[in-house]
């Protein structure tokens, strides 16, 4: 057995999901290796190879990987698959976008969002914004798996010595142009990655409310900040604070849900956090379901009232 | 242009699915099916391109049981001009699926096939981009804009950090997100004009694809469930048990 994982990165540094695919990778066995396709990227690379249990980093580096577009990630993986039994990316936007295409390259299925590796055959995913739970075992050579993040801890940034192989870097496909990026920085803790999360609902009324409900109470908390679908459709906040089904997965110590009704796709996306608060004014609100502590309460009020006093 | 949109038929999104007690699936008998919310967005942004002048023909796709043939009535009461069943009982799943709509596609010959990003049923969020590697065409995921100008389609993608604007060679794959469009419902004269569009039907045999599934699901079971809270009767309360009982803050 040997497994494949497909770095996330920036060209100068692995974006922390990398560090969970590397514990599934773990999981099934095997000798570890990374590719990190960039452009000028010898710093992830590097970072790559002082993770705690990589053995080999593969370095491919041109300007076809320079806005990391999945026709040419994928070239590059299908150009250095032979030997690999399992290749993983993480099911990020960048994972998704990549992973299929390099199953259907290969000729093999590829599994989705792994939860839990039962053995070099046979995964857990969730299906039906995971109201079930589907074991799968995949009978195809190489196995192509995307890996949730929440469900693996993250493997030690230091430790490794791997060693760094360069290979040749792929030519631009050629399809597509990258054109511009809108991607918000901020100084909070990224959303699958904190220990707090402050998520907004339609509740909020609109996004004034949210800058001034949410944001005091984040702040405090050092919480990153979410938002349910309804939040992001009605413009409150942009589209990657949305948490669920179909947008981010988090599982912190603490989730803070407000003016979130706790629709299934909701639900899907934060129900493995270890704490759940709810504030909401409707006591048969089903997030009330699964919250371990709930506040039936007008949120304009309540929280105000909460982020003075802690 | 011709433009390809293929449609699932998945349990409604208002559905909450029930494990079979015997662990070997999910229980779909006698629950209400719908079009993927996913492929509504995508049927709604093609007919917006023929509104645009920009597409011509929209050929609606479905791969599945008999009754796939309401969820291609419901794409062309939306807008589409025409359907084709891929008719089969075999469990499909997405590289089947991409294979089956390569084999439409070289058919047809479309400069556009959009689909939904992910089916709500199996969540796999695969066939798009596995089409767009067996045709070797450029893939625009996750849209939330389309533009379609001359032979490039420039689409606004939604990405974990925000958004990403790229141009894709025509031909092309788009896979709709959720901030794409509000899909439009279809009236009851353009239900009734569905009824007489012209529907296809075709078998995977016909189109000389194997979809032998290549996973097996071994067990379906319920997730953990989580133990039930309580409610809080203020806000004082609520910060004491999250010091010194969950011990989170
Ligand atoms: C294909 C598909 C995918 C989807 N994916 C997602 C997803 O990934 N993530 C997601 O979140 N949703 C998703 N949804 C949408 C989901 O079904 C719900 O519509 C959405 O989650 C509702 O958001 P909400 O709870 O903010 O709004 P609502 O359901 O409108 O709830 C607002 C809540 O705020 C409460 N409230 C109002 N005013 C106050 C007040 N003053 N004080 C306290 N409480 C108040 C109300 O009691 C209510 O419970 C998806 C839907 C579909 C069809
Ligand atoms: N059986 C099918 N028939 C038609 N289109 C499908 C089928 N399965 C998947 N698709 C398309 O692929 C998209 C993504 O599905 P999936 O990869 O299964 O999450 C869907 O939104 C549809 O556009």
């Amino acid at each position: 057995m040997r497994c494949l994982v497909i770095a996330e990165h920036d060209n100068q540094s692995l974006k922390a999901a990398t560090l969970n695919v590397v514990s599934a990778a773990a999981a099934i066995g095997g000798e570890i290796h990374v590719l990190v396709a960039g452009e000028n990227a010898a710093g992830a690379a590097q970072a790559a190879a002082s993770v705690a249990g990589v053995a080999k980093v593969l370095h491919a580096d041109g300007p076809a990987h320079a806005h990391r577009l999945p026709e040419n990630a994928a070239a590059q993986v299908v150009a250095n698959a032979a030997g690999y039994t399992h290749i993983l990316a993480p099911a990020t936007a960048y994972g998704k976008a990549l992973a299929p295409r390099v199953a259907a390259l290969l000729d093999v299925a590829q599994v989705s969002d792994i939860l839990k590796v039962v053995d070099a055959d046979t995964f857990v995913r969730p299906i039906y914004a995971g109201n079930a739970y589907a074991t799968v075992k995949s009978s195809d050579g190489v196995k192509v798996i995307t890996v949730r993040g929440t469900a693996f801890a993250a493997a030690a940034t230091t430790g490794g010595s791997a060693t760094i192989e360069t290979v040749a870097a792929v030519a631009d496909t050629g399809t597509t142009r990258f054109v511009s990026a809108e991607i918000v920085k901020s100084e909070r803790p990224e959303l699958t990655a904190a220990r707090i999360v402050v998520t907004g609902g339609r509740g909020l009324g609109s996004g004034e409310n949210y800058q001034k409900i949410i944001i005091p109470l984040a702040d405090k908390l050092g919480a990153a900040i979410g938002a349910s679908r309804a939040a992001v459709d009605a413009g409150y906040v942009p589209n990657d604070y949305q948490v669920g089904q179909t947008g981010k997965i988090v599982a912190p110590d603490l989730y803070v849900a407000v003016g979130v009704s706790g629709a299934i796709q909701h639900l899907a996306g934060m129900k493995d956090s270890k704490v759940i608060v709810a504030i909401n004014k409707d006591p048969d609100a089903p997030i009330f379901s699964v919250a371990d502590y709930g506040l039936v309460a007008d949120l304009f009020e309540a929280v105000p009232e909460l982020t003075a006093k802690l | 242009m011709k433009v390809l949109v293929p449609v699932k038929r998945v349990v409604d999104y208002n559905v909450k699915v029930r494990v079979k007690s015997d662990n070997t699936g999910v229980d779909i008998a006698n629950v209400k099916m719908s079009m993927n919310p996913f492929c509504e967005i995508a049927v709604e942004e093609a007919v917006r391109l023929k509104e645009k002048g920009i597409a011509t023909e929209i050929v609606a796709v479905s791969a599945g049981v008999a009754q796939c043939q309401e969820t291609l009535r419901n794409a062309m009461a939306i807008g589409a001009d025409r359907g084709i069943l891929i008719e089969t009982d075999a469990e499909l799943q997405p590289l089947a699926v991409a294979k089956l709509l390569k084999a439409v596609v070289e058919r047809e010959q479309p400069r556009l096939v959009i689909l939904g990003k992910q089916a709500i049923d199996d969540d796999a969020n695969q066939t798009g981009q596995m089409l767009a590697a067996l045709l070797g065409w450029g893939q625009a995921t996750f849209a939330s804009k389309v533009e379609i100008d001359g032979g490039v389609a420039r689409v606004t993608c939604e990405v974990d950090g925000g958004l990403e604007t790229v141009l894709v060679n025509l031909p092309a794959i788009v896979t709709t997100d959720l901030r794409l469009n509000e899909p439009r419902y279809a009236t009851l004269p353009n239900i009734m004009k569905a009824k007489k569009k012209p529907l296809e039907t075709v078998k995977p045999v016909d189109l000389g694809v194997d979809v032998t599934p290549r996973l097996t699901v071994l067990r379906v079971e319920e997730p953990p469930k989580r133990q039930g809270g309580i409610k809080v009767p203020d806000v004082a309360t609520l910060i004491e048990k999250l010091r010194n009982e969950a011990k989170v803050i």
